[in-house]
Protein backbone atom coordinates (compact mmCIF):
# COMPACT_ATOMS: atom_id res chain seq x y z
CA UNK A 1 0.00 0.00 0.00
CA UNK A 2 1.29 3.46 -0.90
CA UNK A 3 1.71 5.99 1.85
CA UNK A 4 -1.03 8.61 2.20
CA UNK A 5 -2.02 11.52 4.36
CA UNK A 6 -5.04 10.77 6.52
CA UNK A 7 -7.39 13.60 7.45
CA UNK A 8 -10.88 13.98 8.83
CA UNK A 9 -12.74 16.95 7.30
CA UNK A 10 -14.94 18.75 9.83
CA UNK A 11 -17.90 19.23 7.50
CA UNK A 12 -18.95 18.49 3.89
CA UNK A 13 -17.73 21.90 2.71
CA UNK A 14 -14.24 21.16 4.04
CA UNK A 15 -14.25 17.74 2.35
CA UNK A 16 -15.22 19.32 -0.96
CA UNK A 17 -12.68 22.13 -0.68
CA UNK A 18 -9.91 19.67 0.12
CA UNK A 19 -10.53 17.61 -3.02
CA UNK A 20 -11.79 20.19 -5.54
CA UNK A 21 -8.37 20.75 -7.11
CA UNK A 22 -7.77 17.06 -7.87
CA UNK A 23 -7.19 16.07 -11.49
CA UNK A 24 -9.89 13.41 -11.42
CA UNK A 25 -12.44 11.77 -9.16
CA UNK A 26 -12.24 8.62 -11.28
CA UNK A 27 -9.63 5.83 -11.51
CA UNK A 28 -6.26 7.19 -10.44
CA UNK A 29 -7.66 9.88 -8.16
CA UNK A 30 -5.04 11.30 -5.80
CA UNK A 31 -7.65 12.04 -3.12
CA UNK A 32 -10.28 9.57 -1.93
CA UNK A 33 -13.15 9.83 0.51
CA UNK A 34 -13.11 6.81 2.82
CA UNK A 35 -16.37 5.31 4.07
CA UNK A 36 -16.56 1.70 5.19
CA UNK A 37 -13.39 0.86 3.27
CA UNK A 38 -14.61 -2.50 2.03
CA UNK A 39 -13.76 -1.63 -1.57
CA UNK A 40 -11.18 1.13 -1.22
CA UNK A 41 -8.89 -0.46 1.40
CA UNK A 42 -8.97 -3.72 -0.53
CA UNK A 43 -7.94 -1.98 -3.75
CA UNK A 44 -5.30 0.10 -1.94
CA UNK A 45 -3.72 -3.11 -0.65
CA UNK A 46 -3.58 -4.34 -4.25
CA UNK A 47 -2.10 -0.98 -5.40
CA UNK A 48 -5.02 -0.63 -7.81
CA UNK A 49 -5.94 2.51 -5.89
CA UNK A 50 -3.00 4.69 -4.82
CA UNK A 51 -4.41 7.91 -3.35
CA UNK A 52 -1.91 10.24 -1.70
CA UNK A 53 -4.70 11.66 0.47
CA UNK A 54 -7.46 9.75 2.24
CA UNK A 55 -10.31 11.72 3.81
CA UNK A 56 -12.39 10.02 6.48
CA UNK A 57 -16.03 11.02 5.93
CA UNK A 58 -17.51 8.61 8.48
CA UNK A 59 -18.01 11.29 11.11
CA UNK A 60 -19.78 13.77 8.83
CA UNK A 61 -23.49 14.19 9.61
CA UNK A 62 -24.59 12.04 6.68
CA UNK A 63 -25.76 8.96 8.58
CA UNK A 64 -29.54 9.43 8.86
CA UNK A 65 -32.52 7.79 7.19
CA UNK A 66 -35.41 10.26 7.10
CA UNK A 67 -38.86 10.57 5.55
CA UNK A 68 -39.07 13.24 2.85
CA UNK A 69 -42.01 15.71 2.80
CA UNK A 70 -43.45 14.02 -0.31
CA UNK A 71 -43.57 10.62 1.37
CA UNK A 72 -40.30 9.33 -0.05
CA UNK A 73 -37.12 8.43 1.79
CA UNK A 74 -33.80 10.23 2.25
CA UNK A 75 -30.82 7.97 2.87
CA UNK A 76 -27.58 9.54 4.10
CA UNK A 77 -24.32 8.74 2.31
CA UNK A 78 -22.77 6.99 5.29
CA UNK A 79 -25.81 4.92 6.31
CA UNK A 80 -24.49 1.37 6.65
CA UNK A 81 -25.92 -1.28 4.34
CA UNK A 82 -27.17 -3.35 7.29
CA UNK A 83 -28.98 -0.36 8.80
CA UNK A 84 -30.59 0.45 5.47
CA UNK A 85 -31.67 -3.15 4.83
CA UNK A 86 -33.22 -3.47 8.29
CA UNK A 87 -34.85 -0.02 8.41
CA UNK A 88 -38.60 -0.41 9.11
CA UNK A 89 -39.64 1.90 6.28
CA UNK A 90 -37.37 0.17 3.78
CA UNK A 91 -38.72 -3.21 4.87
CA UNK A 92 -42.30 -1.95 4.49
CA UNK A 93 -42.18 0.31 1.43
CA UNK A 94 -39.03 -0.57 -0.50
CA UNK A 95 -38.53 -4.22 0.27
CA UNK A 96 -36.71 -4.91 -3.01
CA UNK A 97 -33.90 -2.72 -1.65
CA UNK A 98 -33.74 -4.65 1.60
CA UNK A 99 -33.75 -7.98 -0.24
CA UNK A 100 -31.00 -6.85 -2.61
CA UNK A 101 -28.71 -5.59 0.13
CA UNK A 102 -29.20 -8.68 2.28
CA UNK A 103 -28.36 -10.90 -0.70
CA UNK A 104 -24.96 -9.26 -1.02
CA UNK A 105 -21.65 -9.63 0.81
CA UNK A 106 -21.67 -10.82 4.44
CA UNK A 107 -23.09 -9.49 7.70
CA UNK A 108 -19.69 -8.04 8.64
CA UNK A 109 -19.28 -6.23 5.33
CA UNK A 110 -22.88 -4.93 5.41
CA UNK A 111 -22.12 -3.46 8.85
CA UNK A 112 -19.23 -1.52 7.31
CA UNK A 113 -20.27 -0.69 3.73
CA UNK A 114 -22.01 2.65 3.18
CA UNK A 115 -24.75 3.77 0.82
CA UNK A 116 -22.44 6.07 -1.16
CA UNK A 117 -19.66 3.49 -1.11
CA UNK A 118 -21.97 0.87 -2.57
CA UNK A 119 -22.93 3.30 -5.36
CA UNK A 120 -19.20 3.52 -6.12
CA UNK A 121 -18.43 -0.18 -5.68
CA UNK A 122 -15.78 -1.27 -8.16
CA UNK A 123 -15.83 -4.24 -10.48
CA UNK A 124 -14.54 -7.62 -9.32
CA UNK A 125 -12.87 -8.24 -12.71
CA UNK A 126 -9.72 -10.18 -11.82
CA UNK A 127 -7.66 -8.29 -14.38
CA UNK A 128 -8.70 -4.92 -12.96
CA UNK A 129 -7.57 -6.15 -9.54
CA UNK A 130 -4.20 -7.45 -10.79
CA UNK A 131 -1.66 -4.71 -11.59
CA UNK A 132 0.48 -7.19 -13.53
CA UNK A 133 -2.20 -7.46 -16.22
CA UNK A 134 -3.30 -5.03 -18.93
CA UNK A 135 -6.64 -3.34 -18.11
CA UNK A 136 -8.15 -0.33 -19.84
CA UNK A 137 -10.15 0.58 -16.75
CA UNK A 138 -7.09 0.71 -14.49
CA UNK A 139 -4.57 1.84 -17.10
CA UNK A 140 -6.23 3.41 -20.17
CA UNK A 141 -4.85 2.12 -23.45
CA UNK A 142 -3.18 -0.96 -22.01
CA UNK A 143 -5.81 -3.35 -23.39
CA UNK A 144 -8.52 -5.63 -22.01
CA UNK A 145 -7.25 -8.94 -20.69
CA UNK A 146 -10.75 -10.26 -20.06
CA UNK A 147 -11.92 -10.22 -23.68
CA UNK A 148 -9.31 -12.83 -24.60
CA UNK A 149 -8.99 -14.29 -21.12
CA UNK A 150 -11.12 -15.69 -18.34
CA UNK A 151 -14.48 -14.02 -18.85
CA UNK A 152 -17.11 -16.36 -17.44
CA UNK A 153 -18.37 -13.79 -14.94
CA UNK A 154 -18.03 -10.75 -17.17
CA UNK A 155 -20.84 -8.54 -18.48
CA UNK A 156 -23.07 -9.28 -21.46
CA UNK A 157 -24.89 -5.92 -21.61
CA UNK A 158 -23.31 -2.51 -22.13
CA UNK A 159 -19.87 -3.87 -22.98
CA UNK A 160 -17.42 -2.28 -25.41
CA UNK A 161 -14.31 -3.39 -27.27
CA UNK A 162 -12.34 -1.83 -24.42
CA UNK A 163 -14.02 -3.25 -21.31
CA UNK A 164 -16.45 -6.00 -20.36
CA UNK A 165 -16.23 -5.64 -16.56
CA UNK A 166 -19.42 -6.32 -14.60
CA UNK A 167 -20.82 -3.87 -12.08
CA UNK A 168 -21.05 -6.05 -8.95
CA UNK A 169 -23.57 -4.12 -6.83
CA UNK A 170 -26.88 -5.58 -5.68
CA UNK A 171 -28.01 -2.39 -3.92
CA UNK A 172 -27.69 -0.34 -7.12
CA UNK A 173 -29.90 -2.78 -9.04
CA UNK A 174 -32.73 -2.30 -6.55
CA UNK A 175 -32.16 1.45 -6.54
CA UNK A 176 -32.41 1.48 -10.34
CA UNK A 177 -35.80 -0.28 -10.13
CA UNK A 178 -36.88 2.18 -7.44
CA UNK A 179 -35.74 5.18 -9.55
CA UNK A 180 -33.48 6.57 -6.87
CA UNK A 181 -31.88 10.00 -7.13
CA UNK A 182 -28.28 10.61 -6.06
CA UNK A 183 -27.57 13.95 -4.43
CA UNK A 184 -24.10 15.36 -4.85
CA UNK A 185 -22.54 18.44 -3.29
CA UNK A 186 -19.62 19.82 -5.24
CA UNK A 187 -17.54 22.96 -5.77
CA UNK A 188 -20.41 24.44 -7.84
CA UNK A 189 -23.16 23.53 -5.40
CA UNK A 190 -25.74 20.76 -5.12
CA UNK A 191 -27.05 18.64 -7.92
CA UNK A 192 -29.45 15.70 -8.19
CA UNK A 193 -28.59 12.84 -10.53
CA UNK A 194 -31.07 10.10 -11.49
CA UNK A 195 -29.39 6.76 -10.82
CA UNK A 196 -29.73 5.84 -14.49
CA UNK A 197 -27.45 8.76 -15.38
CA UNK A 198 -24.97 8.25 -12.56
CA UNK A 199 -22.98 5.27 -13.86
CA UNK A 200 -21.34 5.47 -17.29
CA UNK A 201 -21.02 2.79 -19.93
CA UNK A 202 -17.37 1.84 -20.54
CA UNK A 203 -17.34 2.84 -24.25
CA UNK A 204 -13.74 3.88 -24.98
CA UNK A 205 -13.12 5.39 -21.52
CA UNK A 206 -13.78 2.54 -19.05
CA UNK A 207 -11.68 4.41 -16.47
CA UNK A 208 -14.60 6.88 -16.20
CA UNK A 209 -17.21 4.98 -14.22
CA UNK A 210 -19.50 7.73 -12.93
CA UNK A 211 -20.32 11.38 -13.58
CA UNK A 212 -18.53 12.46 -10.39
CA UNK A 213 -16.04 15.32 -10.75
CA UNK A 214 -13.22 16.40 -8.42
CA UNK A 215 -14.64 17.72 -5.15
CA UNK A 216 -17.99 15.97 -5.60
CA UNK A 217 -19.30 14.43 -2.38
CA UNK A 218 -22.35 12.20 -2.43
CA UNK A 219 -24.42 13.47 0.50
CA UNK A 220 -27.54 11.33 0.24
CA UNK A 221 -29.87 9.30 -1.95
CA UNK A 222 -33.61 9.87 -2.20
CA UNK A 223 -36.26 7.35 -3.11
CA UNK A 224 -39.58 8.59 -4.57
CA UNK A 225 -42.78 7.88 -2.61
CA UNK A 226 -43.59 4.17 -2.78
CA UNK A 227 -46.04 3.05 -5.46
CA UNK A 228 -48.95 1.89 -3.34
CA UNK A 229 -49.86 -1.76 -3.67
CA UNK A 230 -46.60 -2.58 -5.45
CA UNK A 231 -45.02 -6.00 -5.12
CA UNK A 232 -41.27 -6.23 -4.75
CA UNK A 233 -38.92 -9.07 -5.52
CA UNK A 234 -35.14 -9.45 -5.85
CA UNK A 235 -33.72 -12.69 -7.18
CA UNK A 236 -30.00 -13.37 -7.23
CA UNK A 237 -28.36 -16.37 -8.93
CA UNK A 238 -24.73 -17.22 -8.17
CA UNK A 239 -22.15 -19.98 -7.92
CA UNK A 240 -22.75 -20.57 -4.21
CA UNK A 241 -25.76 -19.92 -2.02
CA UNK A 242 -24.36 -16.97 -0.09
CA UNK A 243 -21.44 -14.52 0.09
CA UNK A 244 -20.96 -14.46 -3.67
CA UNK A 245 -21.46 -11.95 -6.47
CA UNK A 246 -24.34 -12.40 -8.90
CA UNK A 247 -24.05 -14.25 -12.18
CA UNK A 248 -27.48 -12.77 -12.84
CA UNK A 249 -29.97 -10.95 -10.67
CA UNK A 250 -33.28 -9.19 -11.19
CA UNK A 251 -35.10 -6.49 -9.23
CA UNK A 252 -38.82 -6.20 -9.91
CA UNK A 253 -41.35 -3.63 -8.68
CA UNK A 254 -44.78 -4.53 -10.02
CA UNK A 255 -48.33 -3.29 -9.67
CA UNK A 256 -51.18 -5.40 -10.97
CA UNK A 257 -54.61 -4.15 -12.03
CA UNK A 258 -56.57 -7.36 -11.94
CA UNK A 259 -54.56 -9.63 -14.19
CA UNK A 260 -52.84 -6.84 -16.07
CA UNK A 261 -49.53 -5.22 -15.31
CA UNK A 262 -50.31 -1.58 -14.51
CA UNK A 263 -46.84 -0.52 -13.32
CA UNK A 264 -43.53 -2.30 -13.73
CA UNK A 265 -39.91 -1.42 -13.06
CA UNK A 266 -37.19 -3.92 -13.92
CA UNK A 267 -33.44 -3.82 -13.36
CA UNK A 268 -30.82 -6.53 -13.82
CA UNK A 269 -27.57 -7.17 -11.97
CA UNK A 270 -24.51 -9.34 -12.61
CA UNK A 271 -24.91 -8.95 -16.38
CA UNK A 272 -24.30 -5.29 -17.10
CA UNK A 273 -21.33 -2.96 -17.10
CA UNK A 274 -23.61 -0.74 -14.99
CA UNK A 275 -26.75 -1.44 -12.93
CA UNK A 276 -29.07 -2.36 -15.79
CA UNK A 277 -32.56 -0.86 -15.93
CA UNK A 278 -34.50 -2.50 -18.75
CA UNK A 279 -36.95 -0.09 -20.38
CA UNK A 280 -37.45 -2.73 -23.09
CA UNK A 281 -38.71 -5.34 -20.63
CA UNK A 282 -40.91 -2.76 -18.90
CA UNK A 283 -42.46 -1.68 -22.24
CA UNK A 284 -43.12 -5.31 -23.16
CA UNK A 285 -45.16 -5.85 -19.99
CA UNK A 286 -46.94 -2.57 -19.33
CA UNK A 287 -50.69 -3.00 -19.83
CA UNK A 288 -50.27 -6.69 -20.67
CA UNK A 289 -51.55 -9.72 -18.73
CA UNK A 290 -49.12 -11.02 -16.10
CA UNK A 291 -48.68 -14.35 -17.87
CA UNK A 292 -45.77 -16.74 -18.24
CA UNK A 293 -45.64 -16.06 -21.99
CA UNK A 294 -45.47 -12.31 -21.45
CA UNK A 295 -42.81 -12.68 -18.76
CA UNK A 296 -40.68 -14.65 -21.18
CA UNK A 297 -41.26 -12.05 -23.87
CA UNK A 298 -40.12 -9.32 -21.49
CA UNK A 299 -36.98 -11.32 -20.69
CA UNK A 300 -36.26 -11.78 -24.39
CA UNK A 301 -36.62 -8.02 -24.83
CA UNK A 302 -34.29 -7.30 -21.90
CA UNK A 303 -31.50 -9.49 -23.30
CA UNK A 304 -32.04 -8.76 -27.01
CA UNK A 305 -28.81 -6.77 -27.27
CA UNK A 306 -26.76 -9.08 -25.06
CA UNK A 307 -23.29 -9.93 -26.35
CA UNK A 308 -21.59 -13.04 -25.00
CA UNK A 309 -17.85 -13.60 -24.61
CA UNK A 310 -16.07 -16.93 -25.07
CA UNK A 311 -17.04 -18.28 -21.62
CA UNK A 312 -20.28 -16.57 -20.65
CA UNK A 313 -22.89 -17.38 -23.26
CA UNK A 314 -24.81 -19.21 -20.51
CA UNK A 315 -25.46 -15.90 -18.80
CA UNK A 316 -27.88 -14.79 -21.53
CA UNK A 317 -30.31 -17.66 -20.85
CA UNK A 318 -29.59 -17.52 -17.11
CA UNK A 319 -30.50 -13.82 -16.99
CA UNK A 320 -33.71 -14.46 -18.92
CA UNK A 321 -34.80 -17.24 -16.59
CA UNK A 322 -33.78 -15.14 -13.60
CA UNK A 323 -36.05 -12.31 -14.74
CA UNK A 324 -38.94 -14.64 -15.60
CA UNK A 325 -38.76 -16.22 -12.17
CA UNK A 326 -38.51 -12.86 -10.42
CA UNK A 327 -41.56 -11.61 -12.33
CA UNK A 328 -43.51 -14.73 -11.39
CA UNK A 329 -42.54 -14.38 -7.73
CA UNK A 330 -43.51 -10.69 -7.72
CA UNK A 331 -46.86 -11.42 -9.42
CA UNK A 332 -47.76 -14.07 -6.85
CA UNK A 333 -46.27 -12.29 -3.81
CA UNK B 1 -5.64 2.03 32.61
CA UNK B 2 -3.54 3.45 29.81
CA UNK B 3 -1.20 1.17 27.93
CA UNK B 4 1.48 2.69 25.74
CA UNK B 5 2.87 0.31 23.18
CA UNK B 6 5.48 0.63 20.51
CA UNK B 7 4.83 1.84 16.98
CA UNK B 8 4.93 -0.82 14.33
CA UNK B 9 5.63 -1.12 10.66
CA UNK B 10 2.65 -2.90 9.12
CA UNK B 11 3.25 -5.85 6.85
CA UNK B 12 1.79 -3.77 4.04
CA UNK B 13 4.54 -1.16 4.33
CA UNK B 14 6.69 -1.05 1.24
CA UNK B 15 9.66 1.07 0.28
CA UNK B 16 12.17 2.57 2.70
CA UNK B 17 11.01 6.13 2.02
CA UNK B 18 7.62 5.02 3.28
CA UNK B 19 9.04 3.98 6.62
CA UNK B 20 6.57 4.02 9.47
CA UNK B 21 8.71 6.07 11.82
CA UNK B 22 8.47 9.15 9.60
CA UNK B 23 4.70 9.09 9.41
CA UNK B 24 3.55 7.41 12.62
CA UNK B 25 0.44 9.01 14.04
CA UNK B 26 -1.16 8.67 17.46
CA UNK B 27 -4.35 6.71 17.99
CA UNK B 28 -6.36 5.70 21.03
CA UNK B 29 -8.46 2.58 20.90
CA UNK B 30 -10.46 1.07 23.70
CA UNK B 31 -9.75 -2.64 23.21
CA UNK B 32 -11.54 -5.08 25.51
CA UNK B 33 -12.26 -2.27 27.98
CA UNK B 34 -8.64 -1.17 28.14
CA UNK B 35 -7.48 2.15 26.74
CA UNK B 36 -4.64 1.61 24.27
CA UNK B 37 -2.61 4.63 23.19
CA UNK B 38 -0.60 3.67 20.16
CA UNK B 39 1.48 5.22 17.40
CA UNK B 40 0.90 3.65 14.03
CA UNK B 41 1.63 4.07 10.36
CA UNK B 42 -1.59 5.51 8.83
CA UNK B 43 -1.78 2.46 6.53
CA UNK B 44 -2.15 0.06 9.45
CA UNK B 45 -5.34 -1.94 9.23
CA UNK B 46 -7.38 -2.46 12.36
CA UNK B 47 -6.31 -6.12 12.15
CA UNK B 48 -2.57 -5.38 12.11
CA UNK B 49 -3.06 -2.78 14.84
CA UNK B 50 -4.78 -5.31 17.09
CA UNK B 51 -2.25 -8.07 16.42
CA UNK B 52 1.01 -6.17 16.14
CA UNK B 53 0.60 -2.92 18.06
CA UNK B 54 -1.76 -4.10 20.78
CA UNK B 55 -0.22 -7.60 20.77
CA UNK B 56 -3.57 -9.41 20.86
CA UNK B 57 -3.08 -12.36 18.54
CA UNK B 58 -6.40 -14.13 19.07
CA UNK B 59 -7.73 -12.29 16.01
CA UNK B 60 -6.43 -14.07 12.90
CA UNK B 61 -5.29 -12.95 9.48
CA UNK B 62 -6.67 -15.28 6.82
CA UNK B 63 -7.06 -13.78 3.36
CA UNK B 64 -6.46 -10.13 4.36
CA UNK B 65 -8.97 -9.13 1.63
CA UNK B 66 -12.39 -9.48 3.23
CA UNK B 67 -13.14 -12.90 1.81
CA UNK B 68 -12.76 -15.26 4.79
CA UNK B 69 -13.97 -13.64 8.04
CA UNK B 70 -11.07 -14.86 10.20
CA UNK B 71 -10.35 -11.27 11.29
CA UNK B 72 -13.88 -10.54 12.56
CA UNK B 73 -13.99 -8.28 15.63
CA UNK B 74 -16.65 -6.03 17.15
CA UNK B 75 -16.43 -2.25 16.83
CA UNK B 76 -18.90 -0.40 19.03
CA UNK B 77 -20.72 -3.72 19.43
CA UNK B 78 -21.06 -4.56 15.74
CA UNK B 79 -19.10 -7.22 13.89
CA UNK B 80 -16.76 -5.97 11.19
CA UNK B 81 -13.80 -7.25 9.17
CA UNK B 82 -10.73 -5.75 10.77
CA UNK B 83 -8.61 -6.45 7.66
CA UNK B 84 -10.68 -4.08 5.50
CA UNK B 85 -10.66 -1.22 7.94
CA UNK B 86 -7.97 1.29 8.77
CA UNK B 87 -7.21 1.48 12.48
CA UNK B 88 -7.33 5.29 12.22
CA UNK B 89 -11.02 5.15 11.29
CA UNK B 90 -11.71 3.84 14.78
CA UNK B 91 -9.80 6.38 16.86
CA UNK B 92 -11.66 6.64 20.17
CA UNK B 93 -13.91 3.67 19.45
CA UNK B 94 -14.62 0.49 21.37
CA UNK B 95 -13.09 -2.71 19.97
CA UNK B 96 -13.82 -6.19 21.26
CA UNK B 97 -11.69 -9.17 20.28
CA UNK B 98 -11.98 -12.81 21.24
CA UNK B 99 -9.72 -12.10 24.23
CA UNK B 100 -12.43 -9.76 25.54
CA UNK B 101 -15.20 -12.35 25.47
CA UNK B 102 -14.08 -14.77 28.15
CA UNK B 103 -11.17 -16.64 29.71
CA UNK B 104 -10.37 -20.37 29.81
CA UNK B 105 -11.75 -20.37 33.36
CA UNK B 106 -14.82 -18.28 32.60
CA UNK B 107 -15.79 -18.79 29.01
CA UNK B 108 -18.44 -16.84 27.13
CA UNK B 109 -21.46 -19.14 26.56
CA UNK B 110 -20.62 -19.16 22.83
CA UNK B 111 -17.06 -20.31 23.54
CA UNK B 112 -18.40 -23.03 25.82
CA UNK B 113 -20.88 -24.13 23.14
CA UNK B 114 -18.13 -24.31 20.48
CA UNK B 115 -16.20 -26.58 22.86
CA UNK B 116 -19.23 -28.71 23.73
CA UNK B 117 -20.29 -29.10 20.07
CA UNK B 118 -16.77 -29.71 18.73
CA UNK B 119 -17.30 -26.74 16.41
CA UNK B 120 -13.75 -26.52 15.09
CA UNK B 121 -10.87 -28.62 13.89
CA UNK B 122 -7.67 -26.65 13.25
CA UNK B 123 -9.07 -23.62 15.08
CA UNK B 124 -7.68 -20.93 12.80
CA UNK B 125 -11.09 -19.53 11.81
CA UNK B 126 -12.58 -20.10 15.26
CA UNK B 127 -12.08 -16.70 16.85
CA UNK B 128 -13.68 -15.07 13.81
CA UNK B 129 -16.50 -17.60 13.89
CA UNK B 130 -17.13 -16.96 17.58
CA UNK B 131 -17.04 -13.17 17.19
CA UNK B 132 -19.55 -13.45 14.34
CA UNK B 133 -21.72 -15.88 16.28
CA UNK B 134 -21.85 -13.63 19.35
CA UNK B 135 -22.83 -10.64 17.18
CA UNK B 136 -25.50 -12.71 15.47
CA UNK B 137 -27.27 -13.15 18.81
CA UNK B 138 -28.31 -9.48 18.72
CA UNK B 139 -29.05 -9.22 14.99
CA UNK B 140 -32.33 -9.90 13.14
CA UNK B 141 -32.09 -13.65 12.45
CA UNK B 142 -34.79 -16.23 11.85
CA UNK B 143 -35.05 -19.25 14.17
CA UNK B 144 -34.01 -21.98 11.72
CA UNK B 145 -30.59 -23.33 10.77
CA UNK B 146 -30.88 -21.83 7.28
CA UNK B 147 -31.08 -18.31 8.75
CA UNK B 148 -28.00 -18.95 10.88
CA UNK B 149 -26.08 -20.32 7.92
CA UNK B 150 -26.96 -17.26 5.84
CA UNK B 151 -25.77 -14.86 8.54
CA UNK B 152 -22.59 -16.89 9.11
CA UNK B 153 -21.70 -17.14 5.41
CA UNK B 154 -18.98 -14.52 5.78
CA UNK B 155 -16.90 -16.87 7.93
CA UNK B 156 -15.16 -19.58 5.94
CA UNK B 157 -13.97 -22.80 7.63
CA UNK B 158 -11.61 -24.86 5.51
CA UNK B 159 -11.86 -27.83 7.87
CA UNK B 160 -15.59 -27.88 7.21
CA UNK B 161 -16.84 -27.65 10.79
CA UNK B 162 -19.94 -25.82 9.61
CA UNK B 163 -22.54 -28.30 10.87
CA UNK B 164 -21.16 -28.18 14.40
CA UNK B 165 -20.76 -24.41 14.28
CA UNK B 166 -24.46 -24.06 13.48
CA UNK B 167 -25.26 -26.51 16.29
CA UNK B 168 -23.20 -24.49 18.77
CA UNK B 169 -24.91 -21.24 17.80
CA UNK B 170 -28.37 -22.79 18.00
CA UNK B 171 -27.55 -24.24 21.41
CA UNK B 172 -26.74 -20.77 22.74
CA UNK B 173 -29.80 -19.22 21.08
CA UNK B 174 -32.14 -21.81 22.57
CA UNK B 175 -30.76 -21.23 26.05
CA UNK B 176 -30.97 -17.44 25.76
Amino acid sequence: MHIFEFTRPSDPAAAIKATAQSKTAQQGAEARFLGGGTTLIDLMKLNVETPSRVLDINRLPLDKIEDTPDGGLKIGATVRNSDLANNPRVLRDYSVLSQAILSGASAQIRNMATTAGNLLQRTRCVYFRDTAMPCNKREPGSGCSAITGSNRTMAILGTSDHCIATNPSDMCVAMAALEATIHVQGPKGMRAIPIGDFHLLPADTPNHETVLEPGDLITHVTLPPPVSGSRHFYLKLRDRASYEFALASAAVVMNLDGENVRYIRIALGGVGTKPWRSAEAEAALTGQPASAANFRQAAEAALRNAKAQSENKFKIELAKRCLVHALRMAATA
Amino acid sequence: MAIALNPIAPSTAGQAENSASKVAVPITLRINNKECRLRIDPRTTLLDCIREAAALTGTKKGCDHGQCGACTVHVNGRRVLSCLSLALLHDGEEVTTVEGLGTPEAMHPMQAAFLACDAYQCGYCTSGQIMSAVALLSEPCGPDDAAVKELMSGNICRCGAYANIVAAIQQVRKRA
